[in-house]
C-alpha cells in the first residue's frame, strides 16, 4: 500500500485510546520529561523535550477526541497536522527518541510518553515518514528471513562452526525440545559464539533446545518502523515455528526491541496468547543458576567490570536482578554506574536510531551521557545483554578513543566460566 | 447589610457557587468519559508482575521525585511541591472552607489556625511566581508553554491573593466586595477547571494507573 497522509493520520487515529488520551488531558508541560532524556541533555535544545516529539498527535487527539478541541477544530482554531508537519517532526521521532523510556518513569502524572513515541511512529511510517534505512530492513525481511536479507545459509553454516567448536551435536528443527532460541541477525552475522555458548550451557544444564530454520530471526523492524503489519508478520513467523515444534518456551535472545516485540507485543500484534512460554536469555540462564542447573568453575574474571542495562530489557523489560546474579558468579571486580538499573542511561543506538544514518551525529551527540557514566567507573570491560547495545557501545567506544574498554556479552562470559 | 456590594455576595454564594460547581462536577465527569469511552485493547501477553496493583500503587509513589532528578530541575520540582502543598493546605484546612465542604457532602475535617493558613497560601503564591519565571526564562519551559498555561497558573493564584486581602482587609479594602471577589475568583477555577490543564487534577491518577499497570504486567518498575 502506498503511504500518504490519509493512512498516516488515519493510523495516528487508531493509536489514541484511554491511555493517549489521559496522558495528553494530564500533561501540565512541566518540562521534567526532558530532563530525563539523553538527547536533550546533550544537547540543550528545547525541540528535543520528550513531550514535545508528539506534538501532532496531541493536536489530532484535541481536535477530534474531545468536545472543546471539536468545537476549536470547527472555529478553525485546532492547528492542522499537515504534510510539511509531519516531515518536520519526523526527525524528532525517529532521530532523537531511542524509546528508552526515562521520560515514562519521571513524568510527574505518569505519562508514558515512550509509549505514544511508538504509536506515533505508526502514523509516521504509514504517511511515508519513517526513516529509509528502516523501510529498507522493513521490506528485506518481510521478503527474506532477517533484516541483512536471506541468512538460513549463514545460520546453518554457524551452527556447523559451533558444533565443532563444541563437539555438541546441535539439532536444528527437533520438534519437542524444551526451548527453541531465536537469534539477532546481528549474533549470527559476527561469529559463532552465541550458538557455541547456549549449546555448552545447556549441555551443561541437560536441558534439550533447538534453532528453527523457519523462524530463527528475532528482530522485528517493525516495531522500530512503527508498522503494525510488519511487526505482525515478522512475530507469527516465530509463533508459527514455536508451535510447530511444540517447544515450551522460546528464547528471546540478547537484543532489546526483539524482547519487546517477541515477549510483549507479539501476542497483542497477533491477537492472541500465545501456547508457549517467551523469556530473555538472561532470565533463562538466571533461572537454570536457581535451580542449580548453571554452576561455574569456581574462577572469576579479575578485570574491572560493568554492567549497562538495555533499556528494553532492564526498564521496560523488568530484567534487573537477573544479570547481576549471573555476574556475581563470574565477576570479581563489579561495580555499577550511577543511575544503573532502573534509570540507566540508553546506548544510544537504540529504537531505530543506530540503524537511521541521518542521525549519526547526533547520536554521537547523545552518547555523551553513556561515556560520562562509563569514565565515572573506568571499567576495563562492559557486560551487557543486547547485542545491538553491544555494537553501539564498541562504534561509539572507538569513536571516542575509549576502546581500550571492552564489550562483553554476559550469555558468552557465562559459558566460558561453566563448570567442567 | 447596607453595603452596596451585599447583593453581589449573596450572588458569588448563591447562584454563582451553584452555576460553578455544576460547570466543574458535569464538565469533569464529561471529560473523564470522553477518556475512558476510548478504552484500551485487551493485553494478551502473559503478565509477569501484577498490572492492577503497580497501577494503584503508582497512584501514589509517582508523587516522589525520582533519585537523582530533583537537582536536573530544582525550581520546577521545589517550586511544584511547595505550590501543590500550600494551595492544599489553604483550600482545606480553613474553617470557612471545610463549612462549606461539610454543607455540600455532609462531613469535615478539623481546621487549622489562621497564621498556617496564610503563610501556606503565601508560600504558594511565591511558588507560582516561580514557575511563571521558568515558564519565561528556561527555554524547554517556554517552548512548551501555551495560553492554557498561563490560565490555569493566573487563575490558581488568585483565589489564594483575593482571599487573603478579603480576610486581612488588606489596604482597608471593603471586606464585602473581596470576599464576593475573592470567591468569584474561586467559581472562575471551578469553571474554567474541565477545559483546561486543570482537569490534571483528576487525570493524574488515571495516567499514573496507566504507566503503573503497563509497567506492573511487565515486571518493570514504575
Amino acid at each position: 500500500m502506498t503511504a500518504t497522509l490519509d493512512r498516516g493520520l488515519n493510523a495516528l487515529r487508531e493509536q489514541i485510546d484511554a491511555p493517549v488520551a489521559s496522558f495528553f488531558t494530564s500533561c501540565v508541560s512541566c518540562g521534567l520529561c526532558a530532563e530525563a532524556c539523553l538527547f536533550y541533555k546533550e544537547t540543550g535544545d528545547p525541540k528535543y523535550t520528550p513531550i514535545h516529539k508528539l506534538e501532532p498527535m496531541r493536536r489530532i487527539w484535541q481536535n477530534e477526541f474531545t468536545l472543546f478541541g471539536k468545537a476549536k477544530a470547527m472555529l478553525g482554531l485546532g492547528g492542522k497536522v499537515d504534510d510539511d508537519m509531519l516531515t518536520e517532526w519526523e526527525t524528532l521521532v525517529y532521530d532523537s527518541c531511542t524509546m528508552c523510556g526515562r521520560c515514562t518513569l519521571v513524568c510527574p502524572v505518569g505519562n508514558d510518553i515512550t509509549l505514544m513515541i511508538r504509536k506515533m511512529r505508526e502514523g509516521l511510517s504509514a504517511s511515508g515518514h519513517g526513516p529509509a534505512e528502516l523501510n529498507g530492513a522493513a521490506v528485506r525481511h518481510t521478503e527474506g528471513t532477517s533484516p541483512m536479507g536471506n541468512l538460513e545459509k549463514a545460520l546453518e553454516a554457524r551452527v556447523k562452526q559451533a558444533e565443532g567448536l563444541t563437539g555438541l551435536e546441535i539439532e536444528l528443527d527437533k520438534e519437542g525440545a524444551e526451548y527453541l532460541l531465536l537469534l539477532s541477525s546481528h549474533e549470527i552475522a559476527t561469529g559463532p559464539e552465541m550458538i557455541e555458548s547456549v549449546a555448552k550451557i545447556m549441555d551443561k544444564a541437560g536441558k534439550t533446545w533447538t534453532i528453527s530454520t523457519e523462524g530463527f530471526e528475532a528482530t522485528n523492524v517493525g516495531i522500530q518502523l512503527g508498522n503494525r503489519d510488519v511487526a505482525a508478520n515478522l512475530v507469527s513467523r516465530i509463533v508459527k515455528a514455536a508451535e510447530k515444534l511444540r517447544v515450551k518456551t522460546v528464547i528471546s535472545p540478547e537484543c532489546g526491541h526483539a524482547f519487546q516485540a517477541v515477549r510483549w507485543e507479539g501476542p497483542n500484534l497477533i491477537g492472541r496468547a500465545y501456547k508457549f512460554e517467551v523469556r530473555h536469555i538472561i532470565e533463562v540462564l538466571d533461572q537454570l543458576r536457581a535451580e542449580g542447573k548453571l554452576k561455574t568453575n569456581g574462577e572469576k574474571d579479575p578485570a574491572k567490570i560493568t554492567f549497562h542495562d538495555p533499556c528494553q530489557v532492564a526498564r521496560r523489560g523488568g530484567v534487573i536482578a537477573e544479570p547481576r546474579n549471573l555476574l556475581n558468579m563470574v565477576a570479581d571486580n563489579f561495580v555499577e554506574t550511577e543511575d544503573a538499573g532502573v534509570m540507566n542511561w540508553c546506548c544510544s543506538g537504540g529504537g531505530g536510531v543506530g540503524a537511521n544514518q541521518r542521525a549519526n551525529d547526533l547520536q554521537e551527540k547523545a552518547f555523551g551521557r553513556k561515556k560520562k557514566q562509563i569514565e565515572d567507573v573506568a571499567p576495563e570491560k562492559i557486560v551487557t545483554m543486547c547485542a545491538f547495545c553491544h555494537a553501539t557501545l564498541e562504534d561509539q567506544l572507538e569513536n571516542n578513543d575509549m576502546d581500550d574498554i571492552e564489550v562483553a556479552s554476559l550469555t558468552e562470559m557465562m559459558a566460558e566460566y561453566l563448570e567442567d | 447589610m447596607n453595603n452596596a456590594y451585599f447583593d453581589l455576595l449573596m450572588w458569588a454564594r448563591g447562584p454563582g457557587f451553584t452555576i460553578a460547581l455544576t460547570v466543574m462536577v458535569g464538565g469533569i465527569l464529561l471529560r473523564l468519559v470522553e477518556i475512558l469511552l476510548l478504552g484500551r485493547k485487551k493485553d494478551f501477553a502473559k503478565a509477569k508482575g501484577s498490572p492492577v496493583a503497580q497501577g494503584i500503587k503508582t497512584i501514589f509513589t509517582r508523587s516522589v521525585a525520582r533519585k537523582g532528578m530533583m537537582k536536573e530541575a530544582p525550581v520546577t520540582y521545589v517550586a511544584g511541591y511547595v505550590f501543590h502543598l500550600g494551595f492544599a493546605v489553604a483550600f482545606l484546612f480553613l474553617g470557612a472552607h471545610i463549612a462549606l465542604i461539610k454543607s455540600l457532602l455532609g462531613f469535615g475535617w478539623f481546621d487549622v489556625n489562621k497564621a498556617l493558613i496564610e503563610t501556606a497560601a503565601a508560600l504558594a503564591v511565591i511558588a507560582a511566581i516561580a514557575l511563571a519565571y521558568t515558564r519565561f526564562t528556561d527555554p524547554v519551559r517556554r517552548a512548551l508553554t501555551r495560553f492554557d498555561d498561563w490560565v490555569v497558573l493566573v487563575l490558581s493564584v488568585l483565589p489564594l491573593i483575593t482571599g487573603y486581602i478579603a480576610v486581612n482587609r488588606v489596604f482597608g479594602v471593603d471586606a464585602t466586595l473581596w470576599m464576593a471577589i475573592h470567591i468569584l475568583t474561586a467559581e472562575l477555577l471551578m469553571i474554567a477547571f474541565p477545559f483546561t490543564k486543570l482537569m490534571h487534577a483528576v487525570t493524574f491518577a488515571v495516567s499514573r494507573y496507566y504507566n503503573g499497570s503497563i509497567q506492573g504486567r511487565k515486571g518493570a518498575e514504575s
